[in-house]
């Protein structure tokens, strides 16, 4: 394993709101690969503005990020799609001011995806967790095509004790979240998570996992407004052995 | 066409509702993509040769006033014709005059989506010339009087039994009686319908895949072999295209044809590639008297050197179509224009406008599986958010949604008011889901509670809570 890295864990506003032990699992884990964990103030990283046109805003909420985050080795979010706002939007947003395209090109430099940053950059082969379930896994979009998370949950999950993986049939495909997309065209937005919810109840699971909260919630709302048993969670509380500590997403407290 | 992109979410609300459409669209969800990938598994270059067609197109447009001038004098040269058009009228002028002076009455058609992008047909129809398309797709769907659905699928959502509606209804010379149950038997019913019409046609019109400046050649790829016949059989043959189609070299038309099929329709080369290089010459066995190219622009031109030039690298392979799961839930038509799916979301705002066209762009979760398999890697994602830039700087999205917008961005950039609220928000809805987890409904949230429940937070921020185990980490130490 490298050496000590101060890391500075970017929550993400949906980890913040709704589920803080994600957060807190995130924590764990990058404490077992041998980081110390720090939490600067911060809100969320402008992505609904910037997807939504809102150039102004989305700068000067990103302006804030990069300055909340200097200082840090690294900064990790248990997050592909804020990950990558700060990995690969930011550095597109300042393109055209130098001074700031700097500090947004450091800043991408040393961000990551949480479970990537555990594999790829310290070298995490396996996990002390144990969970007896089935489970598929749902690849987010960002995390996917903008950091190229796809191995890396799979290559930490298959060390879970207990825990079967079955793959997900267009594991791929959005499920149809997209941040205001789903507010926005909520039609269409139902017919993508019900496809997606019914490809991941054909696999017969007995879990679903991502890593994005924001996938999560859409569908874990859509698989309990159809009466499924599917349980949903963030991959980190799997690998962090944390499932004990928070009912999955969705469900009520035991 | 008349654009109908405004109604965007009527149009995609009424292909939801669609059975028919979407059993088409669930046997296409999977069916194309799944060919795409087992194609390129076959071809370990296939990511190079991405990098090289985006390079040649990228090239093409920095100097597409040379490439274009060199392809006009190789047309002349081959003993053929150039019409520059500058908009739809123009190129509907040109093609009108070209089928008078030819007399001609009839008239067959390959399948074209710039034909469709100046309404070629109704213009034809209006000036007394039939138009006859002869792809499969596009004479099922000019029988049923529709607009193509997908770029090279047409009929994409229709299933066999509307199609042998269609023919019964317009077929009334066959026996009434015969069986059309099986797709073998409507193919055969339209080579029987269409083979007299191809004889009889006076002028051909074919679109160009692409056109070569060194050689003054037009290209089509078809799998139908109705392409040749267009361009083979009349006395003249006319291709329309855009005038980003000109590539320098055929060598350049071959690595991008080996991107083409296989981003398609998975196959490694379409049935039929062909060249066409001015009208028949002495002792050739066959061809046109009459070779003309309408070069069309409408708007083209306008893209270059802007945020938008990228798009002008599109092959019109429909890749972007068929893996976009948008695209999949509400079908072609409910973009209502001519390109649909993530490349009409970038294009069709810049044709037709984007106050016309504004829903376009924002249909669309980011998801950025169209670029990922773009055979020219055109950042579609980021163009649609260019149109979203421009829509939000011209106060063309909803107010309501640009003042709630506003509102959480002032939030987010005062950290101490935003954790209050948060601190607010999660307290109260945690403390109000806490038996069953989630929420049926919730006040203002609406659209997402209507289809799917609203899971309930977990009662504190991530913050507070972290705040109080720094507090209590500091105290045991």
């Amino acid at each position: 394993m490298p050496g000590p890295a101060r890391i500075a864990l970017l929550v993400t506003c949906l980890v913040d709101l709704f589920r803080p032990s994600i957060g807190f699992a995130a924590v764990k884990l990058l404490e077992q690969a041998g980081c110390t964990v720090e939490v600067p103030a911060q809100t969320c990283c402008g992505q609904p503005a910037y997807n939504s046109g809102d150039k102004t805003d989305a700068k000067a909420i990103a302006r804030q990020v990069i300055a909340a985050f200097s200082g840090y080795d690294y900064v990790v979010a248990p997050s592909g799609s804020c990950a990558g706002m700060l990995r690969v939007h930011y550095p597109e947003m300042f393109a055209d001011e130098p001074a700031m395209l700097a500090q947004a090109q450091e800043l991408a430099s040393r961000t990551y995806e949480l479970v990537a940053f555990l594999a790829d950059v310290r070298g995490m082969e396996k996990v002390a967790a144990r969970w007896k379930r089935r489970v598929t896994y749902h690849d987010a979009c960002s995390g996917l095509r903008e950091l190229g998370v796809k191995q890396q949950p799979r290559k930490l999950l298959a060390s879970v004790d207990g825990l079967q993986l079955t793959e997900l049939p267009g594991a791929e495909v959005c499920c149809g979240f997209g941040g205001t997309f789903c507010i926005k065209y909520p039609e269409i937005s139902d017919k993508m998570v019900t496809d997606k919810a019914a490809d991941i109840a054909a696999t017969g699971a007995d879990a679903v996992l991502a890593g994005d909260l924001g996938c999560l919630l859409n569908i874990a709302g859509k698989l309990s407004r159809r009466g499924s048993k599917v349980e949903v969670r963030h991959v980190a509380e799997v690998l962090a052995d944390m499932t004990a500590d928070a009912p999955p997403i969705g469900a009520p407290a035991r | 066409m008349q654009p109908t992109s405004r109604s965007f979410p009527a149009n995609a609300r009424a292909g939801l509702a669609d059975p028919v459409l979407q059993q088409a669209l669930g046997l296409a969800r999977t069916g194309f993509p799944q060919r795409r990938l087992e194609a390129i598994a076959r071809l370990p270059e296939f990511e190079d040769l991405r990098e090289e067609g985006r390079a040649i197109k990228d090239h093409v447009l920095a100097h597409l006033d040379f490439y274009l001038e060199l392809y006009e004098r190789n047309v002349i040269a081959s003993g053929g014709h150039v019409h520059w058009a500058r908009n739809a009228e123009e190129a509907r002028a040109a093609i009108l005059d070209i089928c008078r002076a030819a007399n001609a009455k009839i008239v067959t058609k390959g399948k074209s989506m710039v034909a469709e992008e100046i309404a070629l047909n109704e213009h034809l129809e209006q000036n007394g010339i039939t138009p006859v398309e002869t792809d499969l797709g596009e004479y099922i769907i000019q029988l049923r009087h529709e607009p193509p659905s997908h770029i090279i699928a047409p009929a994409i959502h229709l299933m066999k039994e509307q199609v042998a509606d269609a023919f019964r209804s317009a077929h009334t010379e066959l026996d009434p009686a015969r069986p059309l149950g099986d797709p073998r038997a409507l193919c055969d019913e339209a080579r029987t319908v269409l083979r007299p019409r191809f004889l009889a046609a006076d002028v051909g019109i074919t679109g160009a895949n692409f056109i070569v400046a060194e050689t003054g050649s037009s290209i089509i790829v078809t799998n139908e072999g109705n392409g040749d016949l267009t361009q083979i059989l009349p006395r003249v043959h006319i291709a329309v295209t855009g005038i980003e189609k000109v590539v320098p070299t055929l060598e350049d038309a071959a690595t991008l044809l080996r991107l083409l099929a296989r981003s398609a329709t998975g196959q490694e080369f379409s049935s039929y590639t062909t060249i066409s290089t001015g009208p028949r010459r002495p002792g050739d066995l066959d061809g046109p008297e009459e070779y003309h190219v309408v070069l069309v622009d409408n708007g083209r031109s306008a893209l270059l050197g802007g945020e938008f030039q990228d798009m002008l690298r599109c092959l019109r392979c429909a890749a972007c179509l068929n893996h976009c799961p948008v695209y999949a839930a509400v079908g072609g038509h409910a973009y209502g224009w001519v390109y649909p799916g993530p490349m009409g979301a970038v294009l069709t705002p810049a044709l037709v406008g984007v106050g016309e066209a504004g829903h376009l762009p924002n249909a669309s979760t980011f998801c950025g599986r169209c670029e990922s398999v773009c055979p020219v890697k055109i950042p579609l994602p980021r163009m649609m958010r260019h149109w979203r830039e421009r829509e939000f700087a011209w106060k063309l999205s909803p107010p309501v949604y640009r003042s709630g917008l506003r509102l959480w961005a002032w939030v987010a950039q005062r950290p101490a008011l935003y954790h209050a609220l948060a601190g607010i928000a999660s307290r109260v809805l945690g403390w109000a889901g806490i038996h069953r987890g989630r929420f049926r409904s919730l006040p203002l949230a609406s659209g997402w509670t209507a289809v799917r429940d609203m899971p309930a937070p977990q009662g504190r921020s991530f913050q507070s809570l972290w705040a109080e185990h720094r507090r209590h980490q500091g105290r045991s130490r």
